[in-house]
């Protein structure tokens, strides 16, 4: 009886050992949010080397980019302690500092000597700065991202269509450098027969339900000479959200929208975009950079199929393009700060990020963008460099949320439903806009 | 033998409880019965209910906890009422569930009607037709949105066969005028059956005896519908009209997934506008004085009509 108590109590022990050594062996495992997509694929390769370095194990929160927004959100503004690392995108960054979601970086860069001036500037003041253009920093740029397109290089240099469009519009078949040549090239191929299948102009952002028909619209508007507000007076918006070129660019928007998108294609964004480019349906493509890699290697539509090009001028010459991408912030609810902090450390280190670039990470260290090898590291690597920089950004206000589904609702509305003129969309814009900075006592 | 039993266990029950259990009155049990299914409610229903109107009179912000939140008597109710989008969301509602109800009682009735007349393998297609009731929304939504789609689904090639239009031209749900009758017909193919079934209940409960009196008395059968089968069968009627009426006011599901509220806003039903005031601009406080309005609006049409249903049912 003795014995066998004793071996019971001995099994006991064991088993008590060992969930408590597991639990040590575990409990500094760092949890990092994101969004579910390719570079966040590369992100978990490249955190192996975090884990062999510290011995800090890393688990990983994806989130499909639909619902992103509302789960990460959430999490934040519930205190949650799920995320320790937090990949936020750009927009939330006035928010989540104003609101004491992430822990505020400067001290630990000033201790690391991590400095902001190593990282594209761009970059520095879209992911970390709030408020912006200010040395308050809540991120270390993580993954630079921005519009741009892609194009099929081998529809482009058949010679028939070579030859057809040249007679038609009396210039070359290539990428175009202007909006209106865009617009032609989307007109010349939408409902072509090519290799036996119809085919269509472009692919653009048209999505409802998150931010995709503001991301495409802003991409042209901006080029066309919107802006978000007088640059002498805050908050000012009549007069430049709803100027005439900026009518004319929402104009513009709906025309490519109505001529030269696929039949069906009134709720598009990311995911729409890379199936109607790779099933070989369109000869544009309008999309985040952070689809490139992936396009450059499928099989049926990458290698040399496949071309990029920068956001197009508008027409006084103007060029800018949208934004997107994201920081990395340490979150203040997380009970692992320090080993999250060491994990920002070792992620903003040179070799980590040349690595993560060759993984199909978007770095925004200028040590590794500026390198000179950089430009013929990958076919888009010049295109993302010259796109980043024109980049643009959606406003970043704690109120992001209401400024940009006011957005959605006005631009959804004139462009894909046709209801008004592209007038009213935009002072019913800066109605809406007025109204919400006037509730946060902005205005 | 029950009695005995009932002994058996006082007597092995232990002392000091069982003292404690026979001071418990009739009423005293009764009541610790009920109290985890009250509390349950209390926290779950009635809390949350009187925590929206309390939010539904201040400026409160779910995403900044930390700002201060004043009262603002009624003025998200004022604002909403004001709202030109509010009204439109709805109209688009009421569009929404008109119809919905009209087409699903009709068929419904029709079918349940069809059923009752007991042919040959009607166990069979009673099954079949409840099928749609049967799957999620979500796979429904889906499965017709790719059925929907104008390059590849089948709906727009079987409307392409009969009409000659060609396919990519019927965008069921980027068309302004198809995508509020796309949900339409899918609502209607998945809820039919619901109604369908209601009726049947109330077809069978008819009693047989009154049909053979009728025939008796030489009632066509026009008449004996118009006369037995109809008045008997509207308390059935009406009570699926009111399921149904209430389903459809508070619709989410379907028509996220099938359109988002698009194209533009055109199929943005109010829960549609509810949840993007709450969720996505994080507009507590007002989306709480919403969904106030339309709990009051819909508890209070339904009030109207289980009146008008309790006065068909005593005729």
């Amino acid at each position: 009886m003795k014995s066998s108590l004793k071996m019971a109590l001995g099994l006991a022990s064991a088993m008590v050992a060992s969930t408590a050594v597991s639990n040590v062996a575990h409990a500094e495992d760092l949890t990092l949010c994101w969004a579910a997509w390719d570079p966040a694929n590369a992100l978990v390769e490249l955190s192996k080397d975090f884990t062999k370095e510290t011995g800090i194990g890393m688990k990983f929160e994806f989130v499909p980019w639909t619902n992103y927004a509302d789960r990460f959100l959430n999490e934040l503004n519930s205190h949650g302690k799920l995320c320790d690392l937090i990949i936020g995108d750009s927009q939330w960054i006035g928010g989540a500092a104003e609101n004491g979601h992430y822990v505020k970086l400067n001290d630990f860069f000033d201790k690391e000597k991590i400095s902001m001036d190593d990282f594209v500037p761009a970059t520095v003041v879209g992911y970390s700065e709030w408020p912006k253009n200010t040395p308050n920093y809540w991120a270390l740029p993580a993954m630079g991202d921005v519009v741009g397109w892609t194009y099929r290089k081998d529809w482009f240099s058949k010679p028939e269509l070579q030859k057809e469009f040249k007679e038609k519009y009396g210039w070359d078949l290539g990428p175009p450098a202007t909006f209106d040549q865009l617009k032609q090239i989307a007109e010349f191929f939408q409902k072509r027969q090519i290799d036996g299948k119809t085919v269509y102009g472009a692919s653009i952002y048209t999505e409802r339900g998150s931010e995709g028909i503001t991301m495409g619209a802003m991409d042209v508007l901006y080029s066309y000479g919107f802006q978000y507000e007088n640059p002498k007076k805050p908050y000012e918006m009549e007069g430049y959200v709803n100027s005439d070129k900026s009518v004319k660019g929402l104009e513009f928007y709906k025309a490519l929208y109505d001529c030269c998108t696929p039949p069906g294609a009134s709720n598009s964004y990311m995911g729409e975009g890379v199936d109607a480019f790779k099933s070989g349906q369109v000869a544009m493509h309008m999309n985040f950079a952070f689809t490139w890699p992936g396009l450059q290697k499928d099989e049926n539509v990458g290698g040399d199929k496949i071309g990029y090009f920068v956001n197009p001028k508008g027409p006084d010459g103007d060029q800018f393009a949208q934004l997107g991408g994201q920081g990395i912030s340490v979150v203040s609810y997380s009970d692992k700060q320090e080993s999250a902090l060491k994990y920002i450390k070792w992620f903003a280190n040179k070799d980590v990020q040349a690595k993560w670039w060759s993984l199909g990470g978007y770095s925004c260290l200028n040590a590794v963008v500026k390198d000179p090898k950089f430009p013929a590291s990958q076919p888009y690597a010049q295109t993302f460099l010259d796109s980043m920089a024109i980049v643009k950004d959606f406003w970043a206000e704690p109120s992001y949320a209401p400024l940009l589904q006011a957005s959605q609702k006005r631009f959804h509305d004139y462009v894909v439903a046709g209801q008004g003129s592209a007038k009213d969309a935009l002072d019913g814009l800066v109605k809406d806009w007025t109204q919400v900075f006037q509730d946060d006592g902005k205005m | 033998m029950l009695n005995r039993t009932a002994e058996n266990v006082a007597r092995a029950t232990p002392e000091p409880l069982a003292r404690k259990v026979r001071g418990i009155s009739d009423k005293g049990l009764a009541w610790l019965f009920i109290s985890p299914t009250i509390l349950l409610l209390l926290a779950i229903n009635i809390f949350p209910l009187f925590w929206a109107i309390y939010l539904s009179f201040t400026n409160y912000r779910a995403n900044r906890p930390n700002e201060v939140v004043k009262n603002l008597g009624f003025a998200n109710y004022q604002r909403i009422l004001g709202d030109q989008d509010i009204w439109i969301a709805m109209q688009t509602t009421a569009h929404f569930v008109f119809w919905t109800i009209l087409l699903q009682t009709l068929i419904g009735f029709t079918l349940a009607w069809l059923i009752d007349r007991k042919f040959r393998s009607h166990a069979f297609w009673t099954t079949l037709i409840l099928v749609p009731m049967m799957l999620s929304p979500a796979v429904v939504g889906n499965f017709w949105r790719f059925l929907y789609e104008p390059q590849i689904g089948l709906f727009a090639y079987a409307i392409s066969f009969v009409s000659g239009i060609p396919p990519t031209n019927i965008q069921m749900l980027s068309n302004v005028s198809l995508a509020p009758w796309s949900i339409i017909i899918v609502d209607t193919w998945m809820w039919t059956p619901y109604v369908m079934l209601i009726c049947l209940a109330g077809l069978r409960s008819i009693p047989e005896y009154i049909y053979e009196a009728a025939e008796v008395d030489r009632a066509s059968n026009w008449r004996q519908f118009w006369s037995i089968t109809l008045p008997m069968a509207l308390p059935f009627i009406m009570l699926a009209v009111l399921f149904r009426g209430i389903e459809n006011f508070k619709m989410f599901d379907m028509v996220n997934l099938l359109t988002g509220g698009g194209p533009g806003s055109t199929t943005e039903v109010a829960s549609i506008t509810l949840k993007r005031q709450a969720f996505e601009s994080w507009r507590t406080g007002y989306s709480s004085a919403f969904a106030i309005i339309l709990f009051v609006a819909v508890f209070g049409l339904a009030n109207i009509y289980v009146k008008a249903l309790n006065k068909v049912k005593q005729r």
